[in-house]
C-alpha cells in the first residue's frame, strides 16, 4: 500500500519536471526567436509591438540596411579573419608547445611547464597589459593585436599535453629509430592522432575570437569587428518604442531592427559550429579529466 | 600509463651536447616562453606602478626614474569618491551570483538527474548550453531588448518593471538573473557528473527502504555531490572581486551605471581614462591580492568544517 502512494506519487514528479524542462526551453529560446522575427519585420509594424515569435510584416529590409548602407562588410570580415587566423596560428602553436612539454626526456620540461601554469593563477591586470601592448609594443589598431596576446591558453596546451601523454609512446620510438628528428615526429606522427583534442581546441578558440569584443573596445577601436559594430549600435541607439515616432520616419530604418539584424548575423556562426561544439567538447573536458 | 612506467627520470645533467640533442625541442618551446615572458610576466612586473606616480609622460621613463609614492596610488583609490559604492556593488554582484549560480545550477542538474524521459532530457540539455556560447554584446543586446522600458517583457505582461532603468541594487539582481539565464545549463554539467558518480547501490538500496525521489535526493544527491559544490565554492569566493568588466560594461546604461560599476571597470577607468596608471594598476594589484587571501581563508574554513563533519 505504502509503496505504491510512494510510486504514483514519484510518477508525478516527472511530470512535474517535464512541465518544468517545457517552461525552461521556451525561456531559453523565446529572445533568441523574438529576436530573429524582429529581423525580419517591418520596422515601422515592430514599433507598435515589439513581442512576436513569427515575422507579421515579413521583409529582408533590415539586413538589406546592414550590408548596404551600414557596410557591415568590413566587419564581418575581420570578425571571420581573426577567427580563422586566430584559431589556426592557436591550433599550430599549442599543438607544439604541448609536445614539448609532454616530453619528460626534455631538460627545460619542468622550467618551461611551471612558467606557463603560474600565469593560470596571477596575471598582471588590465592596466599593464593595455599599457604593454598600447604605448610599449605599440600595438593599438594593429590587427595583431587580436592575434598575438591571445595566442596560446595554457588550459588548452594541458588538454593537448595530457592528450600526447596517452598516447602509446612506441609509435614516437619507432619514427626515431627510423632517424625522424623530433620536429618530424610532431609532424607526421603526434599531429595527425591529435585531431580529436585539436579540434576541440580549434573550436574553443575561434568561438572565443567570434566572440571577443573586450580587445577591439581597448585596443583597435579603429579595427572594428562584428561583435564591436553591435555594442556601438546599442549605445549610440537609445530604443525608445515611440508610436509617434514610427509615423514621422517613415522609410526610415528603425535602430532596433537594425541591431535585431546584427544580433542575428553575430549569432549564426554560432549555430552552425553549435553541434560540433556539443559533440567535442564534452570529449574536450573528459580528456582534460584523465591527468589532472 | 606505459610511458610514465618507462620513463624513470634520471636526472640529467646540464651540457651542451645534451642541448645540441635537444635543439628541435628548444626550437619549438621556446618562442613561445618568450611569448609568454612579454605577455604574462611584464605585465606583472608592471605591478610596480602601484608604488609610483606613473601617467603618460612618465610612463617613458625607467621603473627607477619614477616618483616612488609608496602607498599613495591605494590611499588614493581607497579615498575616491566612487570606491565605496564600487566595492558595495562588486561584492553584491558577486556573492548574489555566486549564490544564484550555485544553487540554480544544482537544481538544474537534479532536475536533469532525475527526469525519465531520456530525448526530452537530451534535447533540454542541449538548449541550455546555448546563451552560454553566444557573446556577451550579443547577450545584451537581447538583454535590453527583453528588459528595457517598453521592452519585450514589458509588452508581453503589460506593466512597467523598469528592470533597467532603476539605480538601486536592483541592478545587481537583473545581472544576476540574466547571467543564470546564460550560464545555467553550462554550469550544471560538473554538477551533473558528480551526480553520474553516486554509487547507484545507495539508491537500490534506499528504494528497499521505501525512500521516494524526493527523500533520495536529499539523502543522497545532494551529499554525494558536496565535495564538489564545496570545490567550486572556494574556487569562486578566490574570484569574489573580479567581476567582469565587460559584462557589466555591455549591460549597464547612464542610468544604472552607479550601481552596475564594479572594481575592474572602476581600475579601466582611472587608470586609462583619468590617465592615472598608478592608482589604476593599484585598483587591480588590490583585487589580486584579497581574491589570493579570500581564497586562503575560506580555504582554511572549508577544511576545519569538513574535518569536523566528516568524523
Amino acid at each position: 500500500m505504502k509503496g505504491s502512494r510512494v510510486k504514483s506519487r514519484d510518477d508525478i514528479l516527472d511530470w512535474i519536471l517535464l512541465v518544468v524542462f517545457v517552461f525552461l526551453i521556451i525561456i531559453t529560446l523565446y529572445p533568441f526567436l523574438n529576436v530573429l522575427a524582429i529581423s525580419f519585420n517591418d520596422p515601422i509594424d515592430t514599433m507598435r509591438n515589439i513581442n512576436m515569435v513569427i515575422p507579421r510584416q515579413f521583409t529582408t529590409s533590415n539586413y538589406v540596411y546592414i550590408f548596404k548602407e551600414n557596410n557591415l562588410i568590413a566587419p564581418l570580415l575581420l570578425s571571420v579573419l581573426r577567427t580563422v587566423l586566430g584559431a589556426g596560428l592557436g591550433v599550430i602553436c599549442t599543438a607544439m608547445l604541448a609536445y614539448v612539454l609532454s616530453r619528460k626526456d626534455f631538460y627545460f620540461n619542468k622550467v618551461f611547464t611551471l612558467l606557463f601554469v603560474v600565469t593560470m593563477y596571477v596575471s598582471g591586470g588590465l592596466i599593464p597589459e593595455y599599457l604593454l601592448l598600447m604605448r610599449t609594443l605599440g600595438l593599438g589598431n594593429n590587427f595583431l593585436v587580436y592575434i598575438i596576446p591571445g595566442l596560446i591558453w595554457v588550459y588548452n596546451v594541458i588538454l593537448v599535453r595530457s592528450f600526447i601523454e596517452g598516447l602509446p609512446i612506441a609509435l614516437q620510438e619507432a619514427a626515431r629509430v627510423d632517424g625522424a628528428n623530433d620536429f618530424i615526429i610532431w609532424g607526421r606522427i603526434i599531429l595527425p592522432l591529435c585531431k580529436p583534442v585539436l579540434a576541440t581546441v580549434g573550436l574553443f578558440v575561434a568561438v572565443g575570437q567570434w566572440n571577443a569584443f573586450m580587445d577591439t573596445y581597448l585596443y583597435a577601436k579603429e579595427l572594428p569587428t562584428l561583435q564591436y559594430v553591435l555594442y556601438q549600435i546599442m549605445e549610440t541607439a537609445t530604443i525608445k518604442v515611440d508610436p509617434h515616432a514610427a509615423e514621422q520616419m517613415k522609410n526610415a530604418v528603425s535602430p532596433l531592427s537594425v541591431r535585431m539584424a546584427i544580433t542575428i548575423v553575430a549569432t549564426v556562426p554560432i549555430l552552425l559550429v553549435y553541434p560540433f561544439l556539443q559533440k567535442y567538447f564534452v570529449g574536450g573536458m573528459t580528456v582534460g579529466a584523465v591527468k589532472d | 600509463m606505459i610511458a610514465k612506467k618507462k620513463e624513470k627520470t634520471t636526472k640529467q645533467k646540464f651540457s651542451w651536447q645534451l642541448v645540441y640533442k635537444q635543439r628541435y625541442l628548444l626550437l619549438m618551446s621556446v618562442p613561445f616562453v618568450v611569448w609568454l615572458i612579454v605577455f604574462k610576466y611584464v605585465p606583472l612586473w608592471g605591478w610596480t606602478m602601484a608604488f609610483q606616480d606613473v601617467r603618460p609622460k612618465t610612463f617613458a621613463l625607467s621603473v627607477w626614474e619614477r616618483e616612488f609614492v609608496g602607498l599613495g596610488n591605494f590611499t588614493k583609490a581607497f579615498t575616491d569618491r566612487l570606491f565605496k559604492q564600487t566595492m558595495l556593488n562588486t561584492i553584491g554582484t558577486s556573492m548574489l551570483g555566486i549564490l544564484l549560480g550555485t544553487v540554480m545550477a544544482i537544481v538544474f542538474a537534479l532536475m536533469l538527474n532525475e527526469i525519465r524521459f531520456v530525448k526530452f532530457k537530451k534535447a533540454t540539455q542541449t538548449i541550455s548550453y546555448l546563451p552560454h556560447f553566444v557573446s556577451w554584446v550579443v547577450i545584451a543586446s537581447i538583454a535590453k531588448m527583453v528588459l528595457n522600458d517598453g521592452g519585450m517583457l514589458d509588452t508581453l505582461l503589460n506593466t512597467k518593471l523598469k528592470l533597467m532603468s532603476t539605480n538601486s541594487p536592483l541592478f545587481w539582481v537583473v545581472v544576476c538573473m540574466i547571467n543564470v539565464w546564460k550560464e545555467m545549463g553550462w554550469d550544471a554539467i560538473v554538477y551533473l557528473s558528480a551526480m553520474a558518480g553516486i554509487d547507484q547501490g545507495l539508491y537500490e538500496a534506499a528504494k528497499v527502504d521505501g525512500a521516494g525521489r524526493l527523500k533520495r535526493i536529499w539523502h543522497i544527491t545532494l551529499p554525494g555531490i558536496k565535495p564538489t559544490v564545496i570545490v567550486l565554492l572556494i574556487m569562486s569566493v578566490g574570484s569574489t572581486l573580479n567581476v567582469a568588466m565587460e559584462r557589466q560594461m555591455l549591460l549597464s546604461n547612464g542610468i544604472v551605471q552607479d550601481h552596475a560599476m564594479v572594481l575592474s571597470w572602476f581600475s579601466y577607468l582611472r587608470g586609462i581614462g583619468n590617465n592615472n596608471y598608478g592608482v589604476g594598476t593599484a585598483i587591480g594589484m588590490f583585487q589580486s591580492l584579497v581574491g589570493i587571501v579570500l581564497l586562503l581563508i575560506v580555504n582554511k574554513i572549508a577544511g576545519i568544517f569538513g574535518e569536523s563533519k566528516l568524523i
